[in-house]
């Protein structure tokens, strides 16, 4: 795929003698919402962690919006390739990372002042457009510790596009977070996908996979297992892994 | 009813409870003064006395050993200061990636908690000039003060550093800010707020420590008193001026620290 926004090849990782990821190939579509599952410990949020380097990948060739960059390259051509590659990438995080000796707008205008060099001004529109879309703007000034998790949630997620990235990944954004906030953060996510921003979810809300994603990624030891759209992958799964994860997924009472 | 009773007596020795602290405070106080008031009693066949403290060459010298305490207080500063500087970068150095840099700060932090502050003193002051390096008493003091709290410092800084959660370096990471952004931005700042306690509690021990300069002729508030009272059989008023001073000193150091504590602990939340 020419056109893809995330290409991603051949990617292993280990943490010391364990395997996290066991070669993947990968690519997202713009405006595509690729939804991983998988249970803990299968590779999934590591595998997010590669793409923008947040883990260091001991194999493989990462590619997004025009950027590449290769495992294991340590120059200082590459070091400034890799700003560019996360200027290009958000990410939201499961227990928010929200910049606590900052207020709302100063958490959301940080990087687009200090990494993109915006102007003040551009970058205090820019914030106060996008806490106007996740419906915080009252909270403009308030610390993070005045906010309920659900907020903080929403919050990161205006930080992550204050940047206006090409891809965002979104790390279990919903797991640090009481089961009624949920929904708010969830919606959140659903305008991004129907304005048709990419995106890469690990995420245990099938029911928001199922509803909202373009495809299904089903992870487990390390590898992809199968992948399809979410009727396929969720309902009529092909392979007998995939289809016990979701037996005991739904045994266990969850959504 | 014996729930209401049971209530009352519970709260009533709370509100007086601190009455009754102060009052014995006061109590204790007084009675320091009074043991060394010089007064004498005797209750039949006890006879009581107190040490006698001599007024005149208290009303004498009180001001010229008093003079010590700004002496005593500029050194305080500028070491701290020094200190700060020293722990700054020398945590910086354990914690970076860069092996000379981080075993040059180990050696460092190591060689000085491993040796006494008394003996670093002797050797800036006094060891020094046997290679041609000659320092006033001032500036020995305030580098191995500098030198000593540095590498105690270093420890509470690199603690401090190392507090701010995991999670703020990878959300300023991957916001695509260089490690140097981050920490200078995002891990320095809440880091700060961390370790002003320690940092306070630091000063306010280094504040006494700077006695040690005496013993290299610095005329701070421990030499002048010694100046003062040794060779006139006074040292024990002497003494007493000087840690008054002392006492005084950490009990106004200490009330700004709570203060600043308050309002720094306020303006984040």
């Amino acid at each position: 795929m020419p056109d893809a926004i995330l290409a991603i090849e051949g990617l292993y990782k280990s943490f010391g003698a364990l395997e996290v990821l066991k070669g993947i190939d990968c690519s997202v579509a713009p405006s595509e919402v690729v939804c991983i599952i998988g249970r803990s410990g299968s590779g999934k949020s590591t595998f997010l962690r590669c793409i923008n380097f947040l883990e260091e990948p001991d194999e493989g060739v990462i590619s997004v919006a025009g950027i590449t960059l290769p495992a294991g390259a340590h120059t200082y051509e590459h070091r400034r390739q890799l700003i560019e590659l996360r200027k290009r990438v958000g990410m939201v995080f499961q227990s928010f990372n929200l910049f606590p000796h900052k207020t709302v707008l100063e958490n959301l205008i940080e990087a687009p002042l200090i990494v993109k060099k915006q102007t003040r001004a551009e970058a205090i529109a820019l914030a106060d457009a996008l806490l106007h879309k996740v419906g915080l703007s009252e909270k403009r000034d308030v610390y993070p510790s005045k906010l309920s998790g659900g907020q903080s949630q929403r919050v990161a997620i205006a930080r992550a596009l204050a940047m206006q990235p090409k891809l965002m990944l979104f790390d279990e954004p919903t797991s640090a977070l009481d089961p009624e906030l949920t929904g708010e953060v969830l919606n959140v996510m659903r305008d991004l996908a129907r304005d048709g921003m990419t995106m890469l979810v690990v995420t245990h809300e099938l029911g928001f996979a199922r509803e909202v994603a373009d495809r299904v990624v089903f992870m487990d030891g390390g590898s992809i297992v199968e992948e399809g759209p979410p009727e396929q992958c969720l309902v009529n799964p092909k392979e007998a892994r995939t289809r016990l994860f979701l037996e005991r997924y739904l045994h266990n009472g969850q959504r | 009813m014996t729930a209401l009773a049971a209530g009352s007596l519970a709260r009533r020795p709370r509100i007086s409870f601190r009455v009754w602290l102060t009052l014995w405070s006061l109590i204790w106080f007084g009675l320091l003064v009074f043991m060394f008031s010089g007064l004498q009693f005797a209750f039949g066949p006890l006879h009581l006395r107190t040490f006698p403290l001599d007024a005149r060459f208290i009303g004498q010298w009180w001001l010229f050993i008093s003079e010590g305490v700004l002496i005593t207080l500029e050194l305080a500063v500028v070491s701290i200061i020094g200190a700060s500087v020293l722990a700054f970068l020398s945590a910086l150095a354990r914690i970076s990636r860069v092996a000379p840099l981080n075993s040059l700060a180990g050696l460092y932090i190591s060689l000085i908690r491993g040796t006494p502050l008394f003996l670093q003193f002797y050797f800036i002051y006094q060891g020094l000039p046997q290679f041609g390096l000659i320092l006033s008493s001032f500036l020995s003091a305030a580098a191995a003060l500098s030198l000593n709290y540095g590498a105690y410092m270093s420890e509470i800084f690199r603690a401090g550093i190392q507090a701010v959660s995991s999670g703020q370096t990878e959300a300023a990471s991957a916001l695509g800010m260089t490690p140097w952004q981050t920490m200078y931005r995002i891990v320095l700042p809440q880091a700060i707020r961390i370790v002003t306690p320690d940092i306070g509690n630091q000063f306010i021990a280094m504040q006494k420590d700077t006695a040690l300069a005496s013993a290299i002729a610095l005329e701070e508030l421990t030499g002048r008193a010694r100046q003062a009272g040794l060779p006139r059989q006074h040292f024990f008023e002497a003494l007493v001026i000087a840690a008054a001073w002392y006492w005084l000193l950490t009990i106004i150091f200490s009330y700004f620290q709570s203060r600043l504590e308050q309002r720094m602990a306020h303006s984040d939340r």
